[in-house]
């Protein structure tokens, strides 16, 4: 067992397969994820990253293919019940409770690890601990400073850091996130990374990124996907060196001419 | 903002209704009874429109079905006991509810409001056109149902003030009651569904369990209401569950604004005085009605709950819009 804790595996899809009718999204596309480690999804526009992310969320079932959460099969669980077993995501547009104060949306998603609707006469806001923990994942998504704001007034990088803030106080052991640097500006983006790279030690993450700057200072191993198809997948140096993947993605001239 | 200082004028409201009685007029002490009896009503909808964001459009189904089942349980020449009658149907409103919500929450949107819509029209029919019913002209309850409780009445409901003032009690709890369920961990997954239910099932919340839950209460208030609406007229006809009664609740809620409770009281007795007020003047009283709900949706979005935060603002200084 010991030699085994090193590397834990928290998820594996093996050969997913989307199509929306004749359309194949994700072809046979196989992904492991450990713990302690941010694995990155890379891939133009269209390569069908956030398809792939939505299989392993629950918001999109499978055509075919298996997925495994810490030796158990997800694969028909929805995504409510994913959230459950440990499972958290963020989205690629920001998807939070605008009219809500930074806290309540982060106490909401703490109090969903323990559901008691029968409750209903007692005050959601005087449960300690599920307050307690939200203010320590605020902290942890480094956003201290606006536990009280209405957090549809934050600046998109803030909102992006509260819906980190929402999956840790869900518990998540992997975190699916969806472009969280998107639309940063580079400030944002570099905290944001540290961020990222503090939350990896007990947790395996699961990123979808355009920003190549921030995917070769965050990713311990990089899956690249062209046309629903997966291309290469390898520690960043291997990535950085491949000829195919500099064709498919990297920008070389010629892979407009192909 | 805060809940006490508004629970002065709300206390205000109160004192005042419960001063109808006083008048001796049997017509305002019905006519207001019958207001808070369309209070309770548009409480039990503003919970789903309000605040779950499930625009039902067949809530009157749930007011019908146990008002019907008042005079279908009170025996023909006896009084039945409230305490039987009362719970009874309001299970009946809420079993309904609770059969309804297991098919109409799986859709959304526009076939959400479509499917409410087609259930409460075959409760509709079961009452207009089957022996249960009593036909197009409805049913008399003939005896009022009695409060004594071994023998001694605390009250009497044949007693129109003391009828009155059960239903102003009745109101008050169901506006306490959903005050409190609203700042349970449950009423805050309902208003986390309504601002965003994608968000809270990725958040592991099973959320039709939640509207499911919150479509069945709201079943049993709307039941609570149609029980007392007949006791207070003693007769129900189909009509009560028809879909010009779940339009009308639903205007109600909108004109004194979605997601306020004391805007659903407040919207059912703007509705009910506008309707008094206009059939006095002209017979083209619902032209005058639909004009001023098209004024409110325009110009006071946040219907009239949201008066008094801009009569303050606009107090405070104008740079605040």
């Amino acid at each position: 067992m010991s030699e085994r804790t090193k590397q834990e595996v928290l998820l594996q899809a093996d050969r997913l397969t989307r199509r929306f009718g004749g359309l194949v999204a994700n072809q046979d596309i196989s992904v492991t994820l450990e713990r302690g480690m941010i694995h990155v999804l890379l891939g133009p526009n269209g390569a069908g990253k956030s398809t792939c992310i939505n299989m392993l969320s629950g918001d999109l079932p499978p055509s075919e293919g298996r997925i495994h959460f810490m030796g158990q099969d997800i694969t028909r669980l929805s995504a409510a019940q994913r959230s459950q077993v440990g499972i958290g995501r963020s989205y690629q547009r920001t998807n939070i409770f605008p009219q809500f104060s930074v806290l309540e949306n982060v106490r909401l998603a703490a109090q969903s690890r323990r559901q008691q609707p029968w409750r209903i006469f007692s005050k959601a806001m005087e449960a300690e601990w599920a307050l307690d923990k939200a203010r320590t994942c605020i902290e942890e998504a480094g956003l201290g400073k606006r536990v009280d704001w209405v957090s549809g007034v934050l600046s998109h990088g803030e909102q992006r850091q509260l819906e980190i803030a929402m999956v840790l106080a869900t518990d998540a052991q992997v975190l699916l996130l969806d472009e969280p640097l998107a639309g940063m500006g580079s400030e944002e983006s570099a905290s944001m990374v540290e961020v990222l790279k503090r939350l990896r030690r007990t947790r395996g993450i699961l990123l979808v990124e355009h920003d190549m700057d921030a995917v070769f200072a965050v990713a311990d191993m990089i899956t690249v996907m062209v046309n629903g198809q997966l291309l290469e997948c390898g520690p960043p140096a291997q990535i950085k060196a491949s000829v195919a993947v500099q064709q498919a993605y990297l920008g070389t001239e010629d892979s407009f001419h192909v | 903002m805060n809940a006490h200082a508004s629970l002065l004028p709300k206390l205000i409201a109160v004192a005042i209704i419960a001063c109808v009685p006083l008048s001796g007029e049997s017509f305002y002490i019905e006519i207001v009874g019958k207001v808070l009896v369309m209070a309770i009503f548009a409480m039990s909808l503003d919970l789903l429109v309000g605040f779950t964001g499930l625009v039902s459009f067949g809530h009157a189904a749930y007011f019908g079905i146990a008002a019907y089942a008042v005079a279908l349980l009170s025996p023909q020449y006896d009084a039945a006991s409230l305490w039987v009658v009362l719970p009874a149907s309001i299970a009946l409103s809420a079993l309904a509810a609770f059969v309804v919500g297991l098919f109409v929450l799986r859709t959304k949107g526009i076939y959400f409001i479509m499917v409410t819509l087609a259930f409460a029209q075959m409760a509709y029919f079961i009452f207009h056109d089957t022996p249960l019913g009593g036909g197009s002209d409805g049913m008399y309850l003939d005896n009022k149902p009695s409060a004594a409780i071994f023998g001694w009445e605390p009250f009497e409901l044949t007693n129109e003030v003391h009828l009155f003032y059960f239903i102003l009690a009745m109101m008050v709890l169901v506006y306490l009651f959903l005050a409190r369920l609203l700042q349970s961990p449950f009423g805050r997954v309902l208003v986390g569904i309504k601002s965003n239910e994608h968000r809270m099932q990725s958040l592991g919340y099973f959320t039709f369990r939640y509207k499911l839950g919150a479509f069945t209460l709201a079943g049993a208030l709307g039941g609570l209401a149609g029980f007392l609406y007949a006791v207070l007229f003693g007769f129900v006809t189909p009509e009560l569950l028809s879909w010009h009664e779940s339009g009308n609740v639903l205007l109600m809620v909108i004109l004194g604004g979605m997601g306020n409770l004391a805007g659903a009281v407040a919207g059912a007795f703007a509705f009910e005085a506008m309707r008094e007020i206009f059939a006095d003047i002209t017979k083209y009283w619902q032209l005058l009605m639909g004009g001023v709900i098209v004024a409110v949706v325009l110009f006071l979005p946040g219907g009239l709950a949201g008066v008094p935060g801009r009569i303050k603002r606009a107090l405070q200084g104008g740079e605040a819009k």
